[in-house]
């Protein structure tokens, strides 16, 4: 496979490094010349100087026969451009971008340009994970298509502690799709009983957070 | 009409103030609050006095170009000094806001032609510079 990355700077880099070392061909692209002199030292030939936004610098490291344009430099206008012209001008099938201040994302998005890395974004879902709020953490989340896919603790007392699937009094648009109970987890039936402490699995369309909330959760109504 | 620009500089500045002398509704953003002197040199009145309106700002936070007016804007130009920056704003501008007139200034002719195909107006100043020129050398030439 043939990539082409716009950006030499530590994620860059290790890319670059990385996937030579899995037997691509790797082009990496830098503005910067004394990051560049840098990074020639070591990736010899598979760096070039220039800055990655400019046409001719990107048709001279050969964008036409790309497989794959990641963008990564330190400016998400760049990367959005690279990504653009990358796909739009030159046909490349695959673009990955990482995206500097997670408020851009709604550009990148705008735009067209997935996926989309955010390094904030992604720490900051690690966080959410490692202390979930009100137990819930989202598992994965499909904006597009307006579906979430979200893990929730079942608080002792709350509406759905003891109750069958079919009596939790779930909201239209919402359904239960596993229980994780003791390490283990299973697709529940319609009669399976929820318990104080069982992790649920739900899918649901955005928006019903806060009513899952309230049937899992510690001050939920009865 | 209410004109929108981002970039305060020389360019950008300049079209303001005759926008403003002509009677449209002008806001201006840049991300230097210094910037508002190229508005108000040579004036006696503060540029908010004349009825202009400035706001301090990044033209790619959504929250600048709300608080810039781009919601109520009928032209948006885009006058940073990054070509980049300028085409990424614009496309927001036209296809987030809905903005009817839109112009970019790009320096690079190559990304100014290219984006001009894909249906922006883009404004090249280097390849304005590199036509005058040429005529100016061949008008010489034949004198």
């Amino acid at each position: 496979m043939y990539v082409l990355i716009v950006g030499a700077g530590k994620v860059g880099w290790n890319l670059a490094r990385e996937l030579i070392e899995k037997k691509n061909e790797v082009t990496l692209i830098e503005a910067d010349q004394r990051r560049y002199q840098t990074v020639e030292e070591e990736l010899e030939h598979a760096v070039q100087y220039g800055d990655g936004s400019e046409l001719w610098v990107l048709e001279r490291a050969g964008i036409e026969r790309a497989d794959m344009v990641i963008a990564v430099t330190g400016d998400d206008e760049d990367n959005i451009l690279i990504c653009q012209v990358a796909r739009e001008k030159y046909g490349v099938e695959r673009v990955i971008s990482r995206c500097n201040n997670p408020r851009n994302l709604q550009h990148f998005e705008l735009l067209g340009i997935k996926p989309v890395v955010s390094a904030t974004d992604l720490i900051l879902r690690l966080i959410e994970h490692e202390v979930p709020k009100y137990g819930l953490v989202h598992l994965l989340d499909l904006p597009t298509e307006r579906l979430e896919i979200i893990e929730i603790e079942v608080s002792p007392g709350s509406a759905a502690d003891g109750q069958m699937v079919k009596d939790l009094g779930l909201p239209d648009g919402s359904l239960v799709i596993s229980i994780l109970r003791d390490g283990t987890g299973f697709v529940p039936l319609a009669d399976s009983v929820v318990e104080a402490g069982d992790e649920v699995l739900l899918v649901l369309d955005t928006g019903l957070e806060e009513k899952i909330t309230q049937r899992f959760g510690a001050n939920g109504a009865p | 009409m209410f004109v929108l620009i981002c970039g305060c500089g020389r360019v950008g500045s300049t079209v303001a103030k005759t926008m403003l002398s002509e009677g449209h509704q002008v806001s201006v953003l840049d991300e230097d609050p210094e910037a508002i002197a190229l508005l108000e040199r040579g004036e006696t009145r503060s540029w908010e006095d004349m009825g202009g309106q400035f706001t301090v700002g990044t033209a790619l936070e959504s929250d600048a170009l709300v608080e810039a007016g781009i919601e109520r804007a009928d032209a948006f130009i885009a006058s940073t000094d990054g070509d980049n920056t300028n085409l990424v704003i614009a496309q927001i501008a036209q296809r987030r806001y809905g903005v009817s007139r839109v112009v970019v200034r790009v320096l690079d002719p190559a990304r100014s032609d290219w984006y001009a195909a894909q249906g922006l107006m883009t404004v090249c100043p280097t390849k304005t510079a590199i036509e005058l020129l040429e005529v100016a050398v061949r008008e010489e030439s034949s004198a």
